[in-house]
């Protein structure tokens, strides 16, 4: 009486297919966008204000803010010069890509030249929902310890560029940056790491740089 | 808390496949899951329990079929699988250079229907 029906259809396709349609959007509008993950702390926020203190004289920059609540981020980003857009995600561990497409459609993006999503700060959700963006960020930080790549593959493995923050804390914490480099590179061969620190401001310049460079692609493709 | 999100995109692919082939009910769902895919089958199953009440689905058994994680080491061509959910290097030459053949599997793959 029961009947067998083969279904073989990924979970994820529905996210999926919404990134899909975000990702168009986006390649029409010629800007270059970011999905910024990390754990809570690791300085998603203090990066995003480094990042517009430095490109923001020369590029439109547009931030969408994901919280579990409250706006103290988009707050932080529209002090900083940038048009932002919070999302509150109401409970939810991540940004999904129907979230952001409800964002998207709050900005005139034909505008920017940048768009920076700060995803929720979480270490596995994230990972799972793809949203459209050019390029997925993660953000290691010193403290977090040395053991994350190993804790957490699934992030480190599918991202394009990683910042290690807080490298003004090494002297004072334990953590071996060869042991964390080793598991990068098992999930990530060639993983361009940019290290950083956002109290000093080491580092950031390099990470401004790759950044304008694929910006100016962006314009000319 | 993405299994809630999750377990309603289970719900959704289930019904619309179920109702395609005009299910009075769904009895079981039979889902694949890879190792370092990061779901957990009890807070599926606890959210499947409540939002499929009043649907087709209510009262369906979902199965989970765990796919452990299988690596091929990127310089001696060699396989190895994961040792205690951990990541180590190749056990046959050490390279950290590694591939990820199987493990991040997460689909549904069959249902039973009535």
């Amino acid at each position: 009486m029961t009947k067998k029906i083969s279904v073989v259809e990924r979970v994820h396709s529905a996210n999926d297919q919404l990134a899909a349609e975000n990702k168009q959007q986006l390649l029409q509008a010629d800007l270059f966008s970011l999905n910024i993950m990390a754990s809570p702390g690791a300085g998603k926020t203090s990066l995003i204000e480094k990042t517009l203190a430095l490109v923001k004289p020369d590029y439109e920059i547009a931030v969408i803010d994901g919280d579990v609540a409250t706006s103290i981020d988009a707050d932080r980003a529209a002090e900083a010069g940038a048009t932002a857009v919070q999302i509150n995600t109401g409970g939810q561990c991540h940004i999904d890509a129907h979230m952001l497409r409800n964002a998207l459609m709050e900005l005139d993006l034909d505008q920017f030249d940048l768009l920076l999503v700060e995803n929720v700060g979480n270490l596995i959700c994230p990972a799972s929902f793809k949203l459209g963006t050019d390029k997925n960020v993660l953000i290691a930080s010193i403290p977090e310890g040395d053991d994350k790549p190993y804790k957490y593959p699934a992030m480190y493995q599918d991202v394009d560029a990683l910042i290690i923050n807080k490298i003004d804390l090494l002297p004072y914490v334990k953590f071996d940056m060869e042991y964390f480099q080793k598991g990068v590179q098992m999930l990530n061969p060639d993983l361009i790491t940019f290290p950083v620190s956002c109290t000093t401001g080491e580092g950031i310049e390099n990470w401004v740089n790759w950044l304008t460079e694929h910006i100016k692609d962006k314009k000319v493709s | 808390m993405h299994e809630l999100a999750i377990t309603e995109q289970i719900a959704e692919i289930a019904i619309r496949h179920g109702e395609k082939n005009a299910a009075m009910k769904i009895t079981d769902l039979y889902l694949v899951i890879g190792e370092l895919s990061t779901v957990i089958d009890d807070s599926v199953q606890f959210y499947w329990d409540l939002i499929t009440e009043n649907t087709i689905c209510e009262g369906a058994k979902l199965h989970f079929q765990r796919i452990p994680a299988k690596f091929r080491c990127q310089d001696c061509g060699k396989e190895y699988p994961m040792v205690d959910g951990e990541l180590a290097p190749c056990p046959f030459c050490q390279s950290n250079k590694m591939e990820i053949l199987e493990g991040k599997e997460f689909h549904l793959d069959s249902i039973n229907i009535i």
